[in-house]
């Protein structure tokens, strides 16, 4: 469904992602690992069209995407859940999900789509007239996840969705994502809480600075001695 | 405070009221493309005085009323902003210059070549499109026989506010209601994540400069039939509308509303006070004074402070 074949992407004159390669089935979920700085979100942005690659190339359902404008991407099925969530902070909670929904399918079926979001997050059908901004951290990732939904996409790309949560509130987080799995959508994932993303994975890339250097199902790298060592402190 | 006291300043009110909403008109073009495109448009009073001489011609060559020309002006403003936009901002806003804000230097220029070009068609004479109903107005005494006290309401002034009041509805209702008006608050909000849910940025850009063009464009159709014109008219309205745009809180809509009527209640003041030649220091007191007091514009006085914001 998605394939990245030797993508080198530089910030200025910095390289900062080798030669990275891999893939994504449809249906599964699959996550990026690593530190701090690694590359997770800069490979993300490059394939969500942000930043343009040095050389390499991005296919989806087998069509190159990375020579296309960033804003048309969310169109062919693909969307991006930001780091930090990136909401409009100005804006109510359903002006932010009628963001994620202003075209095509998704524009047709707003309606439906937003109650499926209230659905998986009853919480925000109470806050849906609330300013963005004033949410909890918790709720905000919630309307993020929400407005990534809302454009019916195949394939949803998450940039740390526990990033700042409390432990109680990732393991909601993760739940949904299963949930969104369920309904057949494509899952990527970039986290550094490895554990619980490691639990919930089909398989897995490990990033470190700017390389692919390990890949397996998310079972067997929870159980590596690299893996533990490293990012588990076990 | 005696009769007369309490008339010239209700009065006195009355008439910065009326100013004020002529001038959040004007501070709203600038904050929108301050909002969407992080430049202050200094070319935004030359704009306006494009939109004049628009109402000025159309007037005095085929005796349409200023007010329909806001049916032409908007339009044709529209469409300059939009060239300006895309052919002399959009690529000095790709370039890496020394200086960060080249584009606003770029917008003097604009402005320069535009009061330029005006005065070379229509040399520097102060121009008017003298209406038949200019010194209309409706008095208090009319409605109120035994009245105290008396006040009178412009005709003109009126109906320029009442049209200033109903384009920025419309203008509240596109950005809040419509799809494309979300997508330029988005813009405004975060450019990057607005790009993820499949906004053209760079055509809200265009849409924007074209729409505050429009906007201030109007605006000078609602002003010309009660002040006059000349090509460098421009410059002391661009100075209004970044007071309004700086009292306002860069960006916000709201706040250059409110921002309009303060200052336009505060230079009538000034003008009543102490004197017509006052209200330009009038106007750079509040200046002043809102850079020192309330730095981040009048409306963070109404919202709470946020943590970490």
């Amino acid at each position: 469904m998605l394939e990245i074949r030797n993508l080198n992407v530089n910030y200025g004159d910095v390289q900062v992602i080798w030669g990275v390669s891999f893939e994504i089935k449809k249906g599964e979920v699959v996550a990026l690992i690593g530190a701090n700085g690694a590359g997770k979100s800069t490979i993300l942005k490059t394939i969500s069209g942000i930043i343009r690659p040095a050389s390499g190339e991005i296919l989806f359902e087998g069509q190159p995407i990375h020579t296309h404008e960033a804003y048309t991407l969310i169109e062919t099925g693909l969307a991006h859940v930001p780091e930090a969530r990136r909401l409009f902070v100005e804006m109510t909670v359903e002006e932010n999900l009628d963001m994620g929904s202003l075209k095509g399918e998704a524009r047709k079926n707003r309606q439906k789509t937003r109650e499926m979001v209230f659905d998986l997050f009853p919480r925000l059908r109470d806050r849906r007239k609330q300013i963005a901004g004033t949410l909890s951290g918790g709720e905000q990732q919630m309307v993020a996840i929400g407005r990534g939904l809302m454009s019916l996409p195949s394939l949803i790309m998450f940039d740390e969705p526990s990033l700042g949560l409390a432990p109680i509130l990732v393991r909601e987080i993760f739940d949904v994502i299963k949930k969104i799995r369920g309904e057949g959508v494509t899952v990527m994932i970039v986290e550094q809480n490895v554990k619980q993303t490691l639990a919930i994975s089909d398989r897995a890339y490990v990033l470190e600075t700017g390389k692919v250097v390990m890949e397996g199902t998310g079972e067997s790298l929870l159980n590596d001695e690299h893996v533990r060592k490293a990012y588990l402190g076990v | 405070m005696t009769a007369p006291q309490v008339e010239v300043l209700l009065q006195t009110i009355l008439s910065g009221l009326l100013l004020g909403g002529l001038y959040a008109l004007i501070g709203i073009g600038m904050t929108l493309i301050m909002g969407v495109m992080k430049i202050i448009n200094l070319a935004h009073g030359e704009l306006m005085m494009v939109g004049m001489y628009i109402a000025y011609v159309l007037f005095s060559t085929f005796h349409i009323d200023p007010y329909l020309s806001i049916l032409v002006a908007a339009p044709a403003l529209f469409l300059l902003g939009v060239f300006l936009q895309k052919f002399l901002i959009n690529p000095v806003m790709k370039v890496d210059a020394i200086i960060p804000e080249n584009q606003v230097i770029l917008t003097v220029g604009i402005g320069m070549v535009l009061a330029n070009i005006a005065t070379i068609i229509f040399s520097s004479d102060y121009k008017t499109t003298p209406v038949d109903y200019a010194t209309k107005a409706w008095y208090l005494s009319d409605i109120w026989k035994t009245s105290p006290i008396e006040i009178s309401l412009s005709l003109p002034w009126t109906v320029s506010f009442c049209c200033a009041l109903a384009i920025t509805g419309g203008l509240w209702f596109f950005l809040g209601k419509t799809d494309m008006g979300k997508s330029i608050r988005a813009t405004a909000q975060d450019k990057d994540a607005a790009l993820l849910m499949g906004v053209n940025v760079e055509k809200m850009r265009v849409v924007t400069f074209g729409l505050g063009s429009a906007l201030v464009g109007s605006a000078g159709c609602l002003f010309i039939p009660i002040y006059y014109l000349y090509p460098d008219l421009g410059g002391q309205f661009t100075l209004t509308a970044f007071v309004i745009t700086i009292l306002g809180g860069l960006g916000s809509t709201v706040g250059a509303i409110v921002g309009g009527l303060i200052l336009g209640v505060f230079e009538s003041l000034t003008s009543t006070y102490a004197g017509m030649g006052w209200a330009p220091v009038g106007r750079f007191v509040i200046f002043l004074a809102a850079l020192i007091f309330v730095p981040q514009g009048i409306m963070s006085l109404f919202t709470r402070k946020r943590f970490g914001k």
